[in-house]
């Protein structure tokens, strides 16, 4: 039922984590997540050049059923947010992988740690359900 | 049946002089560009037209009047004719704001009185009656607990601390008081996790904020240790009063170690609310917060010829943390919760708490016998309970939003939906003590066939309803473009004066 697509990461919050070949990271969140929350009518995003700590909400996803808050999976400088989803927030419903991508970050610590791979994240829902 | 708005029913120069003012109102003395050119568009309708519509529209409403509204965490009970009636004498009516403590000692002693049962109430040892809702009243607590800390010196502490299943207005008011918000999670029982508050309390934090019983419906059995653990590491504990009438003469917050409650009195106190107000969001202290509660506050000086009571303001309460409105409070909403409060008494008062509590576990029971599942079906329900049809969803495709609107087609107004976000697909149901168990039995009833139905034809609840003015409403283009004003075409932009 949830797409997970096996070359991201995850977190156990739904956030996923892609690493670019400029060494930036790409974060989204999950199709799980937009599921879960309905048609997104707002996404508020960060200012670029903000320097997150891991964890910190770095972004608003509302729909109609609720505002959740998407936290930084992982520490880093805010290089470009996604400026499609100020006019097409539904991006994120329809391509949550892909065209509705939230936040490219300059991660500062090379290594990508505490993340999830996409069978425990799989693992993860499944014990949800 | 669709209702024509206004305007459209109206023809030119159709008139209803009965209703017109006896003398016009001159414009001679108003600045000449400030008068408009053009006629403003008003409707053009008779008396009986004017009154056809408007009643049309009232009867179109779903209201505690017409309908079983079970619309959780709201807490829609019955509100009293008689407290309608008594706050509506003309002493009450006719009183200006501005006249003489002395001409207003009867009024003055009604606010004196519902300060004093509510302090009873709760517990603590000051209320003000100066909050006009509820959000008002919750930044009246967290404003409170801030100036409380600055008053020490004590000026690092600026986090707030909210479980996640809390009211989202508790993260909203923390952040409009200038707080940080730490969110901690909630146990597979529904109480708060306790290892992970005692992780992030520490000097930063300023206070936490908790609903008991929580949303979720039950009674957080760890308040005591809860309160030991906000309070050593300095912070404050603030009970938002949404559930009060769960508890009501039973428990009392000052004695689960809360510093500052609000109460709803539109909630707990049964007066009139939905349509957006007017609502009363009053705050109870204990000695720790009373110099910073808001002002005015009514006090009372007992002297040989008897008492005399006062708007007590900024020379009496000068570290409060100010005035919230021009006067004190929405005074037709607190008369209101006075005689509520009166016509009740200390042993009706436990019998609200009781009965909200028996409508809402015999309801649970009922429903859990034919099969739906209770969100925490081991844990006693406290006034309003949750059942996630998330097995219905995943076998139909019904969701708890269809079951919702199906339920509008069976006559019951619907209970809250997808609120806590922590239950899938859930419907959080508050019965309240106004209900007769044949209500309560024909609502279980409503969900199971639409349950029955569900599972035999779901393209036909998700169609639902269809009984009313309106089918199913594009909620996600209404909140992306937001339009709630009229426009008349003579009056677009391109044509209204300067």
């Amino acid at each position: 039922m949830n797409n997970v697509p096996q070359q991201l990461q995850y977190t156990a919050e739904h956030e996923w984590v892609r690493r670019e070949d400029d060494g930036t990271v790409v974060i989204g969140i999950t199709d799980h997540a937009q599921q879960q929350l309905g048609e997104l009518v707002y996404v508020e995003l960060p200012e670029v050049g903000r320097a997150l700590k891991a964890g910190d909400a770095m972004a608003v996803v509302e729909s109609t059923k609720a505002a959740s808050d998407v936290y930084a999976p992982l520490a880093g400088a805010v290089r470009a947010v996604n400026p499609a989803l100020t006019a097409e927030p539904e991006l994120v419903n329809t391509d949550p992988y892909g065209a509705g991508w939230l936040v490219r970050l300059q991660a500062s610590d090379s290594q990508l740690t505490g993340l999830l791979d996409a069978s425990a994240y799989t693992t993860l829902l499944d014990a949800a359900d | 049946m669709r209702e024509p708005l206004i305007f459209d029913q109206g023809r030119p120069g159709r008139r209803a002089p009965s209703q017109a003012p006896a003398v016009a109102a001159g414009t001679d003395d108003l600045p000449a560009a400030l008068i408009r050119r053009t006629p403003p568009p008003l409707p053009e309708v008779s008396e009986l037209q004017v009154v056809r519509h408007f009643t049309r529209l009232s009867q179109l409403n779903f209201s505690i009047d017409t309908h079983f509204y079970p619309l959780g965490s709201c807490t829609m009970k019955y509100n009293p004719r008689a407290a309608n009636k008594l706050a509506m004498l003309p002493g009450f009516l006719d009183r200006h704001p501005l006249e003489p403590e002395a001409h207003a000692q009867g009024f003055l002693e009604c606010l004196f009185d519902l300060q004093e049962m509510l302090k009873a109430a709760t517990g603590m040892t000051g209320v003000s009656l100066t909050p006009m809702a509820g959000a008002q009243g919750e930044f009246s607590g967290v404003a409170m607990i801030r100036a409380y800390h600055q008053a020490r010196g004590d000026t690092a502490r600026d986090q707030i601390i909210v479980p996640d299943a809390a009211h989202g207005t508790n993260p909203a008011t923390a952040t409009m008081c200038g707080c940080d918000v730490v969110e901690i999670p909630t146990g597979p029982d529904g109480d708060v996790d306790l290892a992970a508050l005692r992780q992030v309390v520490g000097p930063r934090t300023a206070g936490m904020m908790l609903t008991n019983p929580s949303t979720l419906g039950v009674f957080e059995r760890q308040i005591a240790e809860i309160a030991e653990a906000v309070h050593g590491a300095g912070g404050l504990l603030y009970y938002d009063g949404a559930n009060l009438n769960a508890i009501l003469g039973r428990a009392l917050p000052a004695a689960m170690g809360f510093d500052v409650v609000h109460i709803n009195l539109h909630k707990t106190f049964s007066t009139p609310h939905g349509g957006g107000g007017p609502g009363a969001g009053i705050v109870a202290v204990n000695d720790r917060l009373e110099p910073f509660l808001p002002i005015p506050i009514v006090g009372r000086r007992d002297g040989a010829a008897g008492h005399a009571y006062r708007w007590l303001a900024e020379a009496e309460r000068p570290q409060s943390i100010g005035r919230l409105s021009g006067f004190m409070g929405n005074a037709g909403v607190l008369l209101r919760a006075y005689v509520y409060m009166r016509l009740l008494g200390a042993e009706g008062m436990r019998r609200v708490s009781g009965y909200a509590t028996l409508n809402a576990n015999y309801l649970m029971k009922r429903l859990a016998a034919a099969g739906f599942t209770p969100a925490f079906s081991q844990r006693r329900a406290s006034h309003e309970f949750i059942i996630s049809l998330k097995d219905v969803t995943r076998d139909t495709g019904v969701s708890a939003l269809d079951f919702a609107k199906a339920l509008l087609d069976k006559g019951f107004h619907a209970p809250t939906t997808y609120f806590p976000m922590l239950v899938p697909e859930c419907l959080l149901i508050e019965p309240t003590e106004s209900e007769a168990r044949q209500e309560l039995d024909a609502f279980a009833q409503a969900l199971i066939e639409i349950r029955d139905l569900a599972f035999k034809d779901a393209a036909e609840v998700k169609s639902a309803p269809r009984t009313l003015p309106v089918r199913r409403l594009d909620d996600v283009r209404a909140a992306k473009q937001l339009d709630l004003t009229w426009q008349s075409r003579a009056d677009s932009p391109a044509v209204s004066p300067r």
